[in-house]
């Protein structure tokens, strides 16, 4: 097992990390990225941005890629390992991965957030067969049919409105009797003739043998019922914090975020947690950029007033 | 040198069904960002296992009969092919260890 040093350790590249790295990176401080999957995290999956101030719109994955480009520029390095444990070890702290070990003066945990599942029959099983929880990805296979959309929030309407540009019919399916979505994505869910909405109504098992074939629901109200033919369920319904590893080292709230002040610090010294895994995040891509700067900012005084240079 | 090439339609009994080598095939398109990270994540791995494994890529929007066929509904979508058949599969962004470990089923 390989034991690498570095000064400052990021771990997960959503734009909280990537903001966090470009500003360890020019304070220069040797540091590293340390992404498990896609660069961008959930923005690599939207299809728009719209609101990141300066940039009137732009593609969520290439967003991620000048956010990546920028920080690297100045001396960032990226990983492509997924976090396994943290340990505190004297003043440093140990980051290990699944084949090795980083050594790091502070670390700034940016793990943000995945994407919950529904948790009924069908869904796992299907996975790539009609459910899926990208629609910029998969909505181009489901050209003229009728489609479920799950969830009543920003994900679900940008997604949905994303989706039909491909799908004849999308039913969205939502278990309150309001969205949650932000009012310009509402105005323009309700004026897409293409969209119809399934009021207190929630999917009980998703029907298919090779695919996806239908949806078995349920209202809430009156508990009735009922099913719906369609060839595929885009899930948006919320996330969960990556914040698994830090179990025991700094208090979470109920849903596991991690609790820090206003400068991203954590009880710990030399530990930051930015972004979707900490508690009160707006979940936005800028407020995220901003946890990233605020906690790099945060890391550099403390490596400048505890580490000789 | 080996840069995943392209298979069609047209191609794809010659180049993935009749080859004598296991075959991973990438289904992507254009507008799919996770494809644009697993693209070159691809390319490495056609580096390491040139001349034991062949790696080829299929753009589903042009060549939709294929996508058909193997019912392909969500991408990126890797299909490990070996005595031509379908015999592994991987849907969406996965680490490198990962796709790994499905070459190596194949070619042990």
């Amino acid at each position: 097992m390989a034991r690498q040093e570095y000064e400052i350790v990021i771990i997960g590249g959503g734009p909280a990390g990537l903001a966090a790295g470009l500003y360890a990176a020019r304070a220069r401080r040797k540091t590293v990225l340390l992404e498990k999957g896609v660069i961008g995290g959930q923005i690599s999956l939207t299809e728009l941005v719209e609101n990141y101030p300066g940039i009137p719109s732009i593609n969520g994955f290439d967003l991620a890629q000048a956010m990546l480009k920028q920080a690297e520029s100045y001396g960032m390095e990226t990983q492509f390992v997924e976090t396994k444990a943290l340990e505190q070890d004297g003043k440093a702290w140990l980051v290990r991965t699944a084949e090795d070990e980083y050594l790091a003066r502070a670390v700034i945990v940016t793990a943000g957030a995945d994407y919950n599942k529904l948790g009924v029959p069908g869904e796992e099983r299907l996975t790539g067969r009609g459910v899926s929880y990208c629609a910029t990805c998969d909505a181009a296979f489901f050209k003229g049919q009728h489609v479920a959309v799950v969830g009543g929030g920003d994900a679900a309407m940008d997604e949905g409105l994303f989706t039909t540009r491909h799908v004849d019919k999308i039913s969205v399916i939502h278990r309150r009797d309001r969205l949650r979505a932000s009012a310009i994505l509402q105005e323009r869910a309700f004026a897409n003739p293409k969209m119809e909405f399934v009021w207190n109504t929630v999917v009980t098992e998703i029907l298919g043998e090779e695919a996806v074939t239908g949806v078995r629901l349920r209202n809430r109200e009156t508990g009735e019922d009922s099913g719906l033919d369609v060839a595929a369920v885009f899930i948006f319904i919320g996330q969960h914090p990556n914040t698994d590893f830090l179990r025991g080292l700094v208090p979470t709230d109920e849903g596991g975020h991690a609790v820090v002040n206003d400068w991203m610090e954590t009880e710990r010294p030399g530990l930051y947690v930015a972004g979707d895994a900490r508690r009160n995040s707006a979940r936005q891509v800028v407020s995220s950029a901003g946890d990233g700067a605020t906690a790099a900012i945060a890391a550099e005084h403390y490596l400048s007033n505890n580490f000789a240079a | 040198m080996s840069k995943p090439a392209d298979v069609t339609d047209g191609s794809f009994e010659a180049e993935v069904l009749k080859s004598d080598k296991p075959v991973l095939v990438d289904f992507w398109a254009p507008w799919c960002g996770p494809c644009r990270m697993v693209a070159p994540v691809v390319e490495e791995l056609a580096e390491e296992y040139d001349g034991k494994v062949k790696f080829l890529k299929l753009n589903t929007d042009d060549e939709i009969n294929t996508a058909a066929k193997y019912g392909i509904r969500s991408i990126p979508t890797l299909l490990m092919f070996k005595g031509g058949e379908a015999v592994d599969q991987i849907i969406g962004f996965r680490p490198k260890g990962d796709l790994k470990k499905t070459i190596e089923k194949a070619l042990a």
